[in-house]
């Protein structure tokens, strides 16, 4: 009975003593600084800074290689938080989320073919460049909703649509359109110009009754070419989001119905 | 010259229905100039041309419109006097876009035209010559992938082909153009074997045909009846997909091709097309480039299908028009054969080099369906003709893990569509594996970009030491 107390005794002794020499002298020095970043940085381990999660952000941070503000999801508290910790300054970021630039519902934008093959919107643009007319828009299987962290994304109508209240600009969904039809628009712009079909105003009516025909009205309609609010790609208006129109009035006059003002681009049309 | 049985059988398969009786007694015919040609400036798999017209040129038949881009590329000619209207993006059959010309045609001038390329005697004619003909004539394989001809014609140095084989199988359903070319040219592909016998070197030829063109072989048969050396018919049970390259090498020779990247001329076989042969005697010996085709207009939802000559570039509806139209509202329209034919969605696609036939098939022919769960039957195992797991394939696609299925070695997929055939489930597999190919293709090719722009820092480093 004592044998074994004095044994257990001295072995959790000799253990003891082990484990502080090592602590002592096998530590692997970290700086302190990781753990308190890694804390204060949202955790969704989304990427969306361009590194491999939450972690690999904050080491990069600490050793000054990333800027701070790079954090989508955090945002600028995050990166005030941040800024006390290091004592860098954080540089000012818009929150920026996800905008699927396509209106074309099943009911507005013609389906030429009935597409029963795998449901993903890669494999079904391999078909045919996919069943809708217009070959520039969303076909709605659902790729940017499966790589979603924050199911942002729900597919309505054979349509995705954003949540920009849930969306953390993370941009997973970007890489997987394989249309390259979403783009990160900065999270205070409420006009939008919802196509990505750049071809002739008759041949974007054929396919689809709500595409943009390119015809400059939303320019005319915000003062000018000078007000610089658009850009032009082919017969396609882009939002100049440096620049964002603010005057929601020229969305009802869209000729096309290609505009919308809405803050969370859940609702379209 | 003998005629023999296949001495080798190759493991799977499936039997779909043919349905050749449809097109099969349909002579050739030319098809009338169309107004309109759309020339794109992909044929092939493989680098697409560049194109090196303008809008508003005059071109002439047989002009160079678009120059190699690359190795394994082939040069495009206009397929008719004309006009360009436009250089655009258009759709292909394969479900891509590619730059295309838009030719508004002109008549030709001349009934008898001039050669566009001084005509070659063979008999005199150097390799190099040979060799150098085929490539400006622009001609690749007509069978389906399209590889350039002038490639697989000229082995890299070490290796020797010692069997051609001539593949005239045609296994794919209700396609009859290379029936038909046998039928109707078996003297253009004589000489074209007797060509190709010249660049490659005096090899053995085998000419695979399968058992249910019995007119073909004796056709075959009474051209080469008094060619010299070791050429052989073989005929091949019906069974699909017999026509792969592959398939064809073991059939008639018993060789086994290893896994991509391995070629045919490793096992020391050349695989083409007869109609390609018979091009490769028009360009040497007439001084025609490849510049039509012959393309099966077929199904049950054309008035009359036939067997049409038409010049690359003729859209679908000009052929569809020239069979009388349809005779009802087609519920698929494929671009190629039944098996491994791309679905497409209008007739507004144009013809390419590698176009063997246009189907238009009734809802009654048309069965639509869910993809529903593996059922784990294996049958996809027996039809694999690769010896792959399919129904392995499917489901880890399904679950998006690739890595499984490229352990599993999907890349050797030939994507024939024999497990999707007889599957129970209905389950798209052949999809499924393409789409496992598509995208470990697009990672290898992220990592040899990645791989190079690493190389070129690297020098730069060096460079600025």
């Amino acid at each position: 009975m004592i044998i074994a107390i004095v044994c257990i005794a001295g072995i959790g002794l000799v253990a003891a003593v082990a484990l502080a020499l090592a602590d002592r002298y096998l530590a692997v020095k970290e700086d302190p600084r990781i753990g308190m970043v890694t804390a204060v940085l949202p955790g969704a381990n989304c990427g969306g800074c361009g590194f491999a999660g939450c972690d690999a952000y904050a080491r990069a941070l600490v050793a000054g290689t990333a800027p701070n503000g790079a954090c989508a999801a955090g945002g600028d508290a995050c990166a005030a938080e941040v800024a006390k910790i290091l004592g860098v300054a954080a540089t000012a970021t818009e929150k920026r989320v996800a905008l699927v630039k396509c209106c074309g519902t099943r009911s507005e934008a013609i389906r030429v073919g009935d597409y029963n093959g795998i449901c993903d919107c890669a494999t079904a643009a391999m078909t045919a460049g996919g069943d809708k007319g217009c070959k520039f828009g969303c076909l709605g299987y659902g790729a940017c909703a499966n790589v979603c962290p924050k199911n942002a994304i729900t597919i309505h109508d054979g349509l995705a649509k954003v949540d920009k209240r849930l969306c953390i600009g993370c941009g997973k969904c970007v890489k997987a359109c394989p249309k390259n039809l979403i783009e990160l628009v900065p999270a205070s712009a409420t006009i939008h110009v919802l196509c990505n079909n750049p071809v002739r105003g008759p041949e974007v009516r054929k396919v689809c009754g709500v595409g943009c025909m390119g015809c400059h009205l939303c320019e005319k309609n915000s003062g000018g070419k000078e007000a610089g609010h658009f850009t032009f790609q082919g017969f396609l208006a882009k939002v100049n989001y440096e620049n964002p129109p603010t005057d929601a009035t020229i969305v009802s006059k869209c000729p096309a119905k290609c505009m919308i003002e809405d803050p969370h681009f859940e609702t379209g049309h | 010259m003998k005629t023999v049985k296949s001495p080798f059988k190759f493991k799977g398969g499936v039997h779909p229905d043919y349905n050749k009786e449809l097109a099969r007694d349909m002579p050739i015919e030319r098809l009338p100039l169309p107004g309109e040609l759309v020339i794109s400036m992909s044929q092939h798999l493989g680098a697409p041309a560049k194109c090196i017209v303008k809008a508003g040129d005059e071109v002439k038949r047989g002009q160079v419109i678009g120059e190699k881009n690359g190795f394994i590329s082939v040069l495009v000619r206009a397929s008719a006097d004309g006009k360009v209207k436009a250089v655009e993006k258009r759709l292909g059959p394969a479900g891509s876009s590619a730059d295309a010309v838009i030719l508004e045609t002109v008549p030709p001038e001349d009934n008898n035209p001039a050669p566009i390329l001084p005509p070659l005697d063979w008999k005199t004619a150097t390799r190099e010559e040979l060799l150098k003909r085929v490539e400006e004539a622009g001609i690749c394989g007509m069978g389906g992938a399209g590889f350039p001809t002038s490639v697989k014609l000229n082995p890299p140095p070490g290796k020797r082909c010692e069997y051609l084989v001539l593949n005239g199988a045609e296994c794919e359903p209700y396609l009859t153009a290379d029936f038909r070319v046998m039928l109707e040219r078996a003297d253009r592909i004589r000489v074209g074997v007797e060509i190709m016998r010249k660049i490659l070197g005096m090899c053995a030829v085998r000419i695979a045909i399968e058992d249910n063109k019995p007119e073909a072989i004796t056709a075959m048969e009474k051209a080469f009846a008094d060619i010299e050396g070791n050429v052989e018919i073989v005929r091949l049970p019906v069974l699909y997909p017999q026509g792969s390259e592959k398939h064809q090498i073991y059939a008639t020779v018993g060789r086994i091709v290893p896994e991509p990247p391995a070629l045919p001329i490793d096992v020391g076989c050349v695989v083409e097309n007869v109609g390609t042969v018979a091009a490769i005697a028009d360009a040497v010996e007439k001084g025609e480039p490849l510049l039509e085709r012959v393309t099966t207009v077929s199904g049950d939802a054309v008035a009359t299908p036939k067997n049409i000559l038409a010049p690359s570039g003729t859209k679908y509806s000009d052929l569809v028009a020239f069979c009388g139209g349809e005779k009802e509202h087609p519920a698929k329209i494929i671009s190629g054969g039944t098996m491994m034919g791309f679905a497409v969605s209008s007739l507004d696609i144009a013809t390419t080099k590698t176009t063997s036939g246009l189907l238009l098939l009734s809802s009654r022919k048309v069965f639509q369906y869910g993809s529903q769960a593996c059922i784990n039957c294996g049958r996809c195992l027996r039809a694999c003709p690769m010896n792959l797991n399919p129904a392995e394939i499917s489901k880890a696609v399904e679950a998006d893990d690739i890595k499984t299925a490229e352990n599993a070695h999907v890349m050797t997929c030939i994507e024939c569509g024999a497990c999707s055939f007889g599957c129970p489930a209905y389950r798209t597999i052949t999809q499924f594996c393409r789409r496992a190919k598509a995208s470990i293709r697009a990672r290898m090719a992220a990592e040899r970009a990645a791989a190079a722009a690493a190389k070129a820092a690297e020098d730069a480093k060096k460079e600025a030491k």
